[in-house]
């Protein structure tokens, strides 16, 4: 009896590997057929469609309890308020792809009518996405999009050229329209930062910005001392220098630290992309005037309309529609379903204490 | 002879608490945890809305696919006074193999076996450490839970590989004929029944208590403890590379943190099906019972829209009562029949 037992398990490892081979065709990445996107419903918009009432709309985070992303569903929140609809927040405590998908999976079971998710993995919640828009639900994605083919809208906090714009007309503004600028970026190889830094030397090559000189990029490495050192070492090397643009949260609250503790406090400016709870002393000692950042809160609002405008019927996703989102009044469906939310909101002394992330 | 040591062993095992009492005990626990099962299955049927339906009950399938299919070695592992906590991140790593041999254009036929093959390899390196070294498994598996998925990274980095055929993720995710049994129960049903025969009808299975029990005896006895032992962690790495496959294709997505923390839901359900964490004791229809009680509250939960930390609360105190109640138990019938004794005695 135990001789037989002891070819048990070999046995056993090796039936496992029969379940493997089972199947011999040879399907290759050349040769696959990725068909498995969802079949959409070839209904047309009707852009005087009525706003329906009674929507269940669900916010799906990337994981629950992120400051950042519980101000975005705060704006969520206070949309479908406006909407009159039954607003439900529901998520991981893990930012990972496959809890995403059992939430995704409760969601269709209680039949909501729009999901808003900013998705952990692109691909991975697909086919239950796709699953939920078989079964009448809209998607809309905010955040990190996931792939085209499983959503029907995606809202951008931004494009890389507004940002670039916003960066170049506060140096403009501060620097009272001439003089030498500095930016202070974080790594040299940083993706966002540099597609934004490449709009700004196009935008600071245009003849109303000409008397603007950009004399040097300097790198933080998005390490705060790292970037005190730089923001120090900018002013040193370039005495007649008149504001430090910094596109980066880690650079600017830098900079302006070093700036609101040194002599040069209210003749060089720091401006850039800021988060207001980091850089509200600095604002309010008069060491920054204005910076800007996309508002968190709005990217949950616009997506709650955007939602709403599908499940009602007056878009469906296709470029060139057009929606009304409440207080944030018109937009219009870009190219592959995205919807921008337009230029980033400026925070100054003024409206700082407005913001809380 | 070997089947008398056997039966010797077994006999062995139970005479300190107390022959047939203790079989019966151990019998209610796994009784126990399919009646709790079956009561929640009934009262969430009943009560949760959307819970009793078709496409529900296809979720729930794919939900606790990866933890019933890994459960299966891991409650012979544990029965044998072992445990593998580096199941999820060999998951993790056929994951990550996966993607990048796609990405380098091999057919997914290859793939599939290639996987398979990697996890067996991965659990003969844990066997080897365990067996061949005499190391602690708890101390070898924590180690190469940290390793595998640090090759994981190493392999694929932080991309994911998401362009898998149709054909295969479609599969994973679907049913029978659009009803609502999902192709893979086919797969979980053929792998509990061949664990379950093994473990409760042949002799294999019986010796897996016996040196759950009592190594040395069962050395002694004849049964190849170590080659035993180290067969189970290459079937244990097989099924994480299998379970890696299909956990790739489910969400088709290739990644080097899929999985992650698997092992801990795994164990959880083991144990609260009854199996000893001390080896020895335990039945595959209790582990079967508690995965599907786990996964059922989740599911249930959540459709009540429970909140993500309260679903861990009430797992996590699941589990303590699940370790808890069979000790008080225990403890209680000791001193029970040790009164007895000694009136027996006085008399």
């Amino acid at each position: 009896m135990l001789r037989s037992h002891r070819r048990l398990l070999p046995a056993g490892a090796a039936a496992l590997l029969v379940l493997g081979i089972a199947a011999c065709g040879g399907t290759t990445k050349d040769s696959t057929d990725n068909s498995g996107a969802a079949a959409q419903t070839g209904a047309s918009a009707d852009p005087n469609a009525k706003l329906k009432e009674g929507l269940k709309i669900a916010y799906l985070p990337k994981q629950l309890n992120n400051p950042y992303s519980d101000v975005e569903v705060s704006g969520g929140k206070a949309a479908v308020e406006e909407l009159k609809g039954e607003y439900k927040l529901v998520g991981p405590n893990d930012a990972s792809a496959s809890s995403q998908v059992s939430y995704i999976n409760t969601l269709i079971q209680q039949q909501q009518d729009v999901i808003v998710i900013a998705a952990n993995d692109p691909n991975a919640v697909c086919p239950s996405l796709n699953q939920a828009r078989q079964a009448g639900i809209k998607v809309v994605t905010f955040d990190s999009d996931a792939a085209k083919e499983c959503r029907d809208a995606f809202i951008n906090q931004a494009t890389t050229q507004g940002i670039g714009e916003s960066l170049v007309k506060m140096a403009s503004e501060l620097a009272g329209g001439a003089g030498e600028i500095a930016i202070l970026s974080a790594t040299p190889n940083a993706t966002n930062q540099n597609a934004w830094i490449d709009v700004m030397k196009t935008e600071l090559a245009k003849p109303e910005n000409a008397k603007l000189k950009l004399v040097k990029i300097a790198y933080g490495n998005d390490d705060d001392q790292k970037s005190f050192q730089e923001a120090q070492g900018l002013l040193q090397s370039y005495p007649n220098l008149k504001v430090i643009v910094s596109p980066t949260t880690v650079g600017i609250a830098a900079a302006a630290r070093y700036v609101s503790s040194s002599n040069y406090k209210g003749k060089v400016a720091i401006t850039g992309l800021g988060l207001p709870n980091q850089m509200r002393e600095y604002v309010k000692d008069g060491t920054v005037k204005k910076f800007a950042l996309w508002n968190p809160a709005d990217i949950g609002y616009l997506a709650g309309y955007a939602g709403a405008a599908l499940a009602s019927g007056q878009i469906t996703g296709k470029e060139g529609e057009k929606f009304t989102a409440g207080k944030l009044k018109g937009y219009t469906v870009g190219a592959a379903g995205e919807i921008v939310l337009g230029p980033p909101t400026e925070f100054t002394a003024a409206n700082i204490d407005q913001y809380h992330f | 002879m070997s089947e008398r040591a056997v039966m010797d062993l077994d006999r062995a095992e139970q005479a300190p608490a107390g022959g047939m009492e203790l079989k019966r005990r151990l019998g209610s626990w796994d009784t126990l945890i399919v009646l709790l099962t079956v009561v929640v299955l009934v009262v969430a049927s009943l009560g949760v809305p959307n819970f009793g339906t078709g496409r529900n009950f296809t979720f729930l399938i794919l939900d606790l696919m990866p933890i019933v299919l890994v459960a299966l070695p891991m409650t012979f592992i544990i029965i044998t006074g072992e445990i593998d906590l580096s199941v999820a991140s060999t998951l993790g790593l056929t994951s990550s193999i996966m993607g990048y041999l796609w990405n380098q254009g091999m057919s997914i036929e290859s793939i599939i076996p290639i996987c398979i093959v990697v996890g067996a390899v991965l659990g003969a390196l844990n066997g080897f450490l365990v067996t061949g070294l005499g190391l602690p498994s708890l101390a070898v598996t924590i180690g190469t839970l940290a390793l595998y998925r640090g090759l994981a990274l190493v392999v694929l980095g932080d991309t994911a590989v998401a362009d898998f055929p149709f054909s295969y993720t479609g599969w994973v995710t679907g049913t029978i004929g659009d009803g609502p049994v999902p192709n893979v129960l086919i797969l979980i049903v053929v792998l509990a029944s061949i664990f379950g025969v093994v473990l409760h009808a042949t002799p294999l299975g019986r010796s897996l208590y016996a040196i759950g029990a009592n190594a040395q005896a069962a050395h002694f006895s004849g049964i190849p403890v170590a080659r035993t032992k180290f067969w189970l962690y290459v079937v244990s790495g097989a099924i994480a590379g299998l379970v890696g496959v299909l956990w790739t294709l489910r969400y088709s997505s290739a990644r080097a943190d899929n999985g992650a923390g698997l092992e801990l839901a795994v164990v959880a359900a083991v144990l609260l099906g009854g199996v000893s964490i001390f080896g020895g004791k335990g039945s595959l229809p209790g582990v079967l019972a508690g995965v599907v009680l786990l996964a059922v509250l989740q599911n249930a939960l959540r459709l009540q829209d429970v909140s993500g930390q309260a679903l861990n609360i009430v797992t996590g105190a699941l589990l303590v009562l699940s370790v808890l109640l069979p000790n008080i138990a225990t403890s209680v019938r000791t001193t029970w029949q040790r009164r007895k004794l000694r009136r027996a005695a006085t008399v």
